[in-house]
């Protein structure tokens, strides 16, 4: 019981930060594709001033998910740290370039070394979630094997490795259009939202053509999971093809009301519809299950209690980060710039 | 052939546990100056706004928001090295997360929910200056303080427990049985602990306050520069005797709980008592060479009385030692060193205040404040090297060899060689980009520039703000 609350916990926390964190990558996605500089201007301002506040505390879940993957199932994790090492290293250096390019690009002084570090933050973040992608992918595709001794390009370079990472990146892109959107429309701002209704639709058509040809693929990688997501867990898939649908729905028919909802809730019904199929198998490739690997009935209820005390502490501080964000009075200490 | 395949197998474990260690060293290193702003700096910005607010006190206002600012950049360097070590403990040490995992995980995973309410409060903090009522904005920055605090105290107790393992049971190699509370407050936490807590307010203290230490040399020595002195010095300089009695405190623990550390920390050779206490020197083949040679000492500070007997290196077989003793000896007696005259300016400054109350005016005075932030960073470092070289062969103290832990992966001679170039990069930036920070307070600017930049349209539109 335990074991599968702790293995619950760690799919809220990746959901979280594949919902939160997707969406500053996606921004970093579209800063990269906004053009010259006076075209670009308008929606460059909007995504820094929508992701600058909040993107540190966004990114905190991937550790806490780090965190409770180690804890809770220790073997898996060194497992996966080990088979799967070259892309990891390639996320994290997507993290540390993105971080330090973002924070860095405000505060140098010349336009040339701004657009460097604009640059350098823009095409990380599309190093990061391709990457991750394939690491998730190496898993779903059953190619991390529990005693794996060294990391070799077969085992995230497959078919549906590439598929899912390429599928990360899209997914980001649509998240942060879809939210961008949003925050254009809060702002009256109509010549952006149409921007980013735009941007959202291809995204999300993209996203939709990805997760069809990943499930494709699985049926060879993975014929177990394929059966799975098209049998137990084939609910929480339609579900998930459902809001995507309604979301290309309401961006065709210029509507704001419900996007940014709909969207993260079909974000959530893909990564629950992996975790059921899954269940209760921890590495696809080996046949490791949740209870097998499952670190001592201590640590599990200690990791409860923290994941316990995170909500409860956590999540009114993040609602009253985004709350105080929504009603814009968070801004970057630059003076106000007309958009045009 | 199985023998041989198994041989090959632990000889390539063998191969990469020393480039790993350089890495972790190289990241942590660097990692741990930011962690150290990251932990006291919201703390010093804090009493700057409190006393801006409390006195409607333009100048500390202004030092706020500023040091504020530069804070921005080295939390968000900070979080981003810091998850490069959450990504190194697997990548770098998957023996150490195998075995026990279940374990170490427990503290790091309550410093995560500290390193959420830090970004969360720095994100509303950082960016509500301008919109949020006055003290409103004063008090979303208390958390910071407090979950830096916390955050800081959980990291060390992981550390800590890596030096005095205890509170789970082990059953054919596997943890069958964790008690988390004596893990988190383990045999070493009561000192590591408040000893590392206090390096994070002296580094970032004297640190903060040595930029203006030079701004007065330079003869900068307005209201502003002398307040953006006096707020991180005397914070700093107060908890340095605070600081000496804890460490005191620390290798004297260390001592009876690590007796193979402390002896190569002190270069006790073997068992004795009446052993002599070392400053400096190089120990080589059983012999130290060129040190200052002091009788009894070490056995009085151990145990007060010369009569105490120390237990030396000949206590445990050549393999189970720490290498390279040199440098564990030196770095113990460079941050034993540092931190003895870290009490001078503490002495300086009370003597001044109170003949005329006021800051010293004697240039060597600031001469030794300047100084006194990058000795800080030094005695810090030094003191990292002590207890993490010093637990070597250990990574788990008697439990786990660094070499068991490591990864098996090939490669770990790129990463590392890559890790250098970019941190060397990030560094290089960072301080740059601080220095462009204080130019622009210079010209009495506050505010970036404006965000978007991108391909110029024409080369004149491109260099227009």
């Amino acid at each position: 019981m335990t074991v599968k609350v702790v293995g619950a916990m760690l799919l809220v926390v990746l959901t979280l930060y594949a919902v939160l964190a997707g969406a500053d990558f996606g921004g970093g996605l579209w800063d990269l594709v906004a053009g010259r500089e006076g075209t670009g201007r308008a929606p460059r301002g909007l995504i820094d001033d929508t992701i600058t506040p909040v993107w540190e505390s966004n990114h905190v879940w991937l550790i806490f998910a780090l965190v409770i993957f180690w804890t809770g199932f220790p073997s898996a994790f060194a497992a996966v740290m080990t088979a799967t090492a070259l892309p990891l290293w390639l996320s994290v250096l997507g993290i540390v370039l993105r971080g330090a390019g973002f924070a860095f690009r405000k505060e140098v002084e010349g336009l040339k070394w701004r657009r460097l570090l604009g640059a350098t933050f823009a095409f990380s973040s599309l190093l990061t979630p391709f990457f991750m992608g394939t690491v998730v992918g190496a898993v779903a595709a059953g190619k991390v094997k529990f005693a794996a001794e060294h990391s070799t390009l077969a085992v995230w370079t497959g078919t549906t490795s590439i598929l899912i990472g390429c599928l990360f990146v899209a997914v980001c892109g649509y998240e942060a259009a879809v939210f961008l959107i949003a925050e254009a429309a809060d702002r009256r701002d109509r010549a952006l939202e149409r921007y980013f209704r735009r941007r959202a639709t291809i995204a999300g058509v993209a996203a939709g053509a990805l997760s069809l040809a990943v499930l494709v693929s699985l049926r060879s990688s993975n014929s177990m999971l394929y059966h799975r997501l098209t049998g137990r867990a084939l609910p929480l898939v339609i579900f998930a093809g459902a809001c995507g649908v309604a979301v290309i729905a309401l961006l065709l028919t210029r509507r704001t009301r419900g996007l940014r909802v709909l969207s993260a809730v079909g974000v959530t019904a893909v990564v629950w519809g992996f975790g059921v199929a899954q269940y209760p198998i921890l590495l696809p490739g080996t046949g490791l299950t949740l209870s097998a690997d499952a670190a001592p009935h201590a640590t599990l209820v200690a990791l409860i209690a923290v994941f316990i005390l995170a909500v409860v502490l956590v999540i009114p501080g993040f609602l009253l980060l985004f709350w105080l964000h929504s009603r814009q009075l968070l801004e970057s200490d630059t003076p106000p710039t007309s958009t045009g | 052939m199985l023998g041989l395949l198994h041989v090959t197998g632990v000889l390539a474990a063998v191969r990469e546990v020393v480039p790993a260690r350089a890495q972790m060293a190289t990241t942590l290193g660097f990692h741990i100056i930011l962690a150290c702003f990251g932990i006291a700096l919201p703390t010093i910005v804090l009493i700057a706004e409190y006393i801006g607010l409390k006195r409607s006190d333009e100048v500390a206002m202004t030092l706020a928001r500023r040091w504020s600012q530069a804070m921005g950049v080295l939390v968000a360097v900070g979080a981003v090295t810091g998850t490069v070590l959450s990504f190194e403990m697997g990548l770098l040490w998957p023996g150490l997360m195998r075995r026990y995992g279940s374990v170490i995980g427990l503290p790091f995973a309550l410093e995560g929910i500290f390193f959420f309410l830090e970004a969360i409060f720095t994100g509303i903090y950082l960016y509500g200056w301008r919109r949020l009522s006055a003290w409103a904005h004063f008090w979303s920055g208390i958390p910071i303080a407090i979950s830096g605090i916390f955050g800081a105290i959980s990291v060390i107790a992981a550390n800590s427990w890596m030096n005095q393992p205890g509170g789970f049971t082990l059953k054919g190699g596997r943890v069958v049985a964790v008690d988390p509370v004596k893990v988190f407050f383990n045999r070493a936490s009561w000192y590591e602990m408040p000893h590392m807590l206090i390096a994070a307010y002296l580094v970032a203290g004297f640190g903060l306050a040595s930029i203006y230490a030079v701004g007065f040399l330079r003869g900068r020595r307005d209201r502003y520069h002398r307040l953006g002195f006096a707020i991180p010095f005397v914070l700093a300089a107060a908890l340095t005797p605070v600081e000496f009695f804890v460490g005191d405190t620390a290798a004297r623990a260390i001592a009876s709980d690590q007796p193979v550390k402390f002896a190569t920390m002190e270069y006790v050779t073997h068992t004795t008592r009446h052993a002599p206490e070392y400053l400096g020197g190089v120990y080589m083949n059983g012999h130290v060479y060129a040190g200052i040679r002091i009788p009894d000492l070490d056995s009085l500070l151990v145990g007060f009385s010369t009569h105490t007997k120390v237990i030396g290196l000949d206590s445990v077989p050549p393999a189970d030692r720490p290498p390279v003793p040199w440098l564990i000896h030196l770095a113990f007696d460079v941050m034993a060193g540092l931190g003895s005259l870290s009490l001078i300016p503490l002495l300086w400054l009370l003597l001044a205040w109170w003949r005329r109350r006021s800051l010293p005016r004697h240039r060597w005075f600031w001469l030794l404040a300047a100084a006194a932030g990058p000795a800080a960073v030094v005695a810090m470092e030094a003191g990292w090297i002590v207890t993490e070289v010093g637990r070597q062969p250990w990574v788990v103290y008697r439990l786990l060899t660094t070499a068991q832990a490591a990864t098996t992966n090939g490669g770990v001679i790129d990463t590392l060689t890559a890790v250098i170039v970019l941190y060397a990069v990030l560094g290089v930036a960072t301080v740059i980009i601080l220095r462009v920070l204080a130019r622009r307070w210079h010209q009495g600017e506050d505010h970036a520039v404006a965000v978007p930049y991108g391909p110029p349209n024409t080369p004149a539109a491109g260099e227009a703000r």
